[in-house]
């Protein structure tokens, strides 16, 4: 027994398998291109009777998103996946999810938000929601957002967390790119993901509560901190579930991931499906003799600032590339990468690149390893690939 | 003397609605229908007050404050968990204003009738947003005094009870915080429904209505014996008036009772009491076709 089957599968059909392989018990979404895929096969598995769940056909990503919270009110295993607009629709709720503290799984098909109007990707729509209190993992490629889906729900359901998550896949890069993935025996994610059930009822009818009432000065700050107590101790839960999910599933993960990076004079810091490419341009340079390495971020929420530091303090340059621009400052995970290093890391190079689906070439990768080795320091973020602009 | 029955044990005591309010009426009746299995949705308004403030909670029930827009959106998840979840003997009620319900709710309501889900809707019209301060509504009626419609509102009062008769909604009522005992039929009849059910209450607010706490009751009367306010309700298809006033009375001492109508004078008076009549004895041939 292999305990998987390997299957050709794009990053949207293998999250749609991840969530009927974790028995989700209702669904409910909106279409929305990259995620539309995603939607269309769950509600076929539903309908053809594989999956015994309830699919809720919802008339906004706003509605979608209170129903896939009502749903994990109740106890059930409820799921929601969304992009773009629709995750900016769902803004106003994002935080109730996170704040009633349900363990709701939505995935984020990343697409850059308007304006203008683009299709394709970029992380502008999930950094608009990471102060909201959610679990925030990129996934690579098919087979990371597979598995992301199994290893968020037994992350979310950790009576210690109790947290929603919402693992990103890149837009077209991931979601429609066919790709090898082993996708794991049902018996097996069944041992991994027992049936959810909370020890505390929120609907109790013995003991009735109101939930998410209005709150007052006095008590506020105290349910926002209990809040921040949960996201911190994801920092001990998200490694148990990642090294569980190894035992079972022969396959490793970590919130962060270093690649040749023992010696290296220059780290590149990126996430999503451009991290591939960077680690295809690290070996290139290596073979040129440059001293280049990588820091794959995988959780960006929480981060995993010690562990960042840990792995960066010894460089003599840091190069973080984001996948939107932080208009008015800079890409948000360069924001996060200085305040790791703060006060006496290595100098952080701020760039940009791949906004609204712009591919991140080699060359592209290439042009900042050789600007972050060439000049002093920068002040300003750097549009890596801007027609015109200085690495042009 | 009468005997009434004692009403609305399922709401606590020393709620902190206004003296007068017939929200807080409505809602005791109506738990008192719905009973212990219930869970109870309140958007951002006065029922809000019902689901408490800080560590207090009104309802003797398990209870969600929802979005402003989106009670029928939660409703719906939650609705559809029970119903995979095997529990079949919860009632799923949204408990929401006028403005959370014809205005930025709308579309929330709409989705969750059409899909058709097993729950409850109720709507309290106060005929304003009341607990911000009194602001205009879908709902408000013409020519009524809000704080954002200083000389009166210009425009109909939205029919929602007409958009939800036309999407076939299984259940469909009116009612009146004055006229109780229809009102809990009409929720006896709504509970046992397996689908949506909409019933839309017409509920006076001395605050923001501008008249005596204690003409509560009264005032929601006069909105109905006038013809203002019928009472009916739509079964599948089938329309009953559930309450006939002998005689129509003149619709001047319900406006002229309360300050709102101000910039109404008699000849508008006198066309709001055309416009009542004739609709209403529109309902009235459609109740005798209905009903033979
Ligand atoms: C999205 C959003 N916009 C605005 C508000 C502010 N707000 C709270 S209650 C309310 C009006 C509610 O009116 P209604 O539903 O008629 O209830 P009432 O206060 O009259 O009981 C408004 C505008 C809000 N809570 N949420
Ligand atoms: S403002 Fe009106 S509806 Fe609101 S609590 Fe007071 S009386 Fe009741
Ligand atoms: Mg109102």
């Amino acid at each position: 027994m292999t305990g998987h089957k390997y299957m050709a599968l794009d990053g949207n059909a293998a999250v749609a398998l991840g969530a009927a392989l974790c028995r989700v018990q209702v669904v409910a979404a909106y279409p929305i291109t990259p995620q539309t895929p995603i939607v269309e096969r769950l509600a076929s598995e539903i309908s053809s009777g594989k999956l015994k769940a309830r699919y809720i056909n919802a008339e906004s990503e706003h509605s979608a998103l209170c129903a896939t919270i009502g749903a994990s009110l109740t106890g059930a295993r409820a799921f929601t996946a969304t992009a773009s607009a629709g995750l900016a629709l769902m803004h106003e709720v994002t935080g109730v999810a996170a704040g009633t503290r349900l363990p709701i799984v939505m995935p984020v098909v990343n697409r850059a938000l308007p304006s203008p109007w683009s299709l394709w990707c970029d992380h502008s729509d999930a950094m608009g929601e990471r102060d909201q209190g959610w679990i925030q993992l990129f996934a690579q490629n098919a087979q990371e957002a597979l598995d992301f889906i199994i290893i968020s729900y037994r992350l979310a359901e950790d009576e210690r967390v109790l947290l929603p998550v919402m693992p990103s896949l890149d837009g077209f890069f991931t979601s429609h790119t066919v790709q090898g993935v082993k996708v794991p025996d049902q018996e097996l994610v069944d041992v991994f993901l027992p049936p959810y059930r909370r020890s505390k009822p929120y609907f109790d009818f013995n003991e009735p509560a109101a939930i998410n009432p209005l709150t007052t000065p006095d008590v506020f700050t105290e349910a926002k901190r209990g809040h921040q107590v949960a996201m911190e101790n994801v920092r001990k839960v998200l490694p148990e579930v990642f090294g569980l999910f190894a035992q079972h599933f022969k396959r490793a993960y970590s919130p962060i991931t270093p690649y040749r990076i023992e010696d290296a004079e220059i780290i590149l810091v990126c996430m999503g499906s451009m991290v591939g490419t960077v680690k295809h341009t690290v070996d290139l340079l290596r073979g040129q003799g440059l001293k280049v390495g990588l820091l794959k971020i995988t959780a960006f929420r929480p981060f995993f600032k010690t562990e960042v530091r840990e792995c960066l303090k010894y460089a003599e340059r840091v190069a973080v590339i984001d996948r939107s621009a932080g208009l008015g400052s800079e890409g948000p995970l360069s924001l996060e990468v200085k305040a790791a290093l703060y006060p006496d890391g290595p100098a952080v190079y701020s760039f940009s690149a791949g906004l609204g689906g712009r591919d991140v070439t080699p060359r592209t990768i290439e042009k900042i390893v050789k600007y972050t080795a060439t000049h002093k320091s920068t002040q300003d973020p750097v549009w890596a690939d801007l027609k015109g602009g200085v690495l042009d | 003397m009468k005997e009434y029955p004692v009403i609305g044990q399922m709401l606590h005591n020393g709620l902190t609605t206004c003296e007068g309010c017939s929200m807080e009426i409505v809602a005791r009746a109506m738990l008192d229908i719905l009973g212990p299995r219930t869970v109870m949705l309140t958007p951002p308004s006065c029922s809000a007050i019902l689901t408490g403030a800080g560590l207090e909670t009104g309802w003797k029930v398990p209870s969600f404050m929802s979005n402003l827009e989106a009670v029928a959106a939660y409703a719906s998840g939650i609705s559809e968990a029970y119903a995979i979840l095997g529990v079949e003997d919860v009632n799923v009620v949204g408990f929401a204003g006028d403005g959370g319900t014809v205005d930025i709710g709308l579309q929330a309501l709409s989705g969750a009738v059409e899909r058709g889900h097993r729950f409850i809707y109720v709507c309290y019209d106060n005929e304003a947003y009341m607990n911000t301060g009194i602001q205009r509504s879908g709902a408000t009626p013409p020519g009524a005094w809000t704080t954002t419609t200083p000389s009166g509102k210009i425009g109909p009062k939205k029919d929602v009870v007409a958009m939800l008769a036309a999407q076939g909604i299984p259940y469909l009522a009116t009612a009146s915080a004055g006229f109780i005992e229809d009102f809990q039929r009409k929720v006896r009849k709504a509970k046992d429904i397996d689908g949506p059910a909409y019933i839309h209450v017409h509920a006076p607010c001395p605050t923001g209505w501008r008249f005596a706490p204690r003409q509560t009751v009264n005032m929601a009367r006069l909105a109905v014996n006038s013809g203002l306010w019928p009472l009916f309700e739509i079964t599948g298809h089938r329309f009953r008036l559930t309450y006939r006033p002998k005689q129509l009375l003149p619709v001047g001492e319900y406006f002229r009772s309360q300050g709102r109508f101000s910039s109404l004078d008699d000849s508008a008076l006198d066309l709001v009491e055309k416009e009542a009549r004739d609709s209403y004895e529109r309902l009235l041939k459609r109740h005798e076709e209905e009903n033979g």
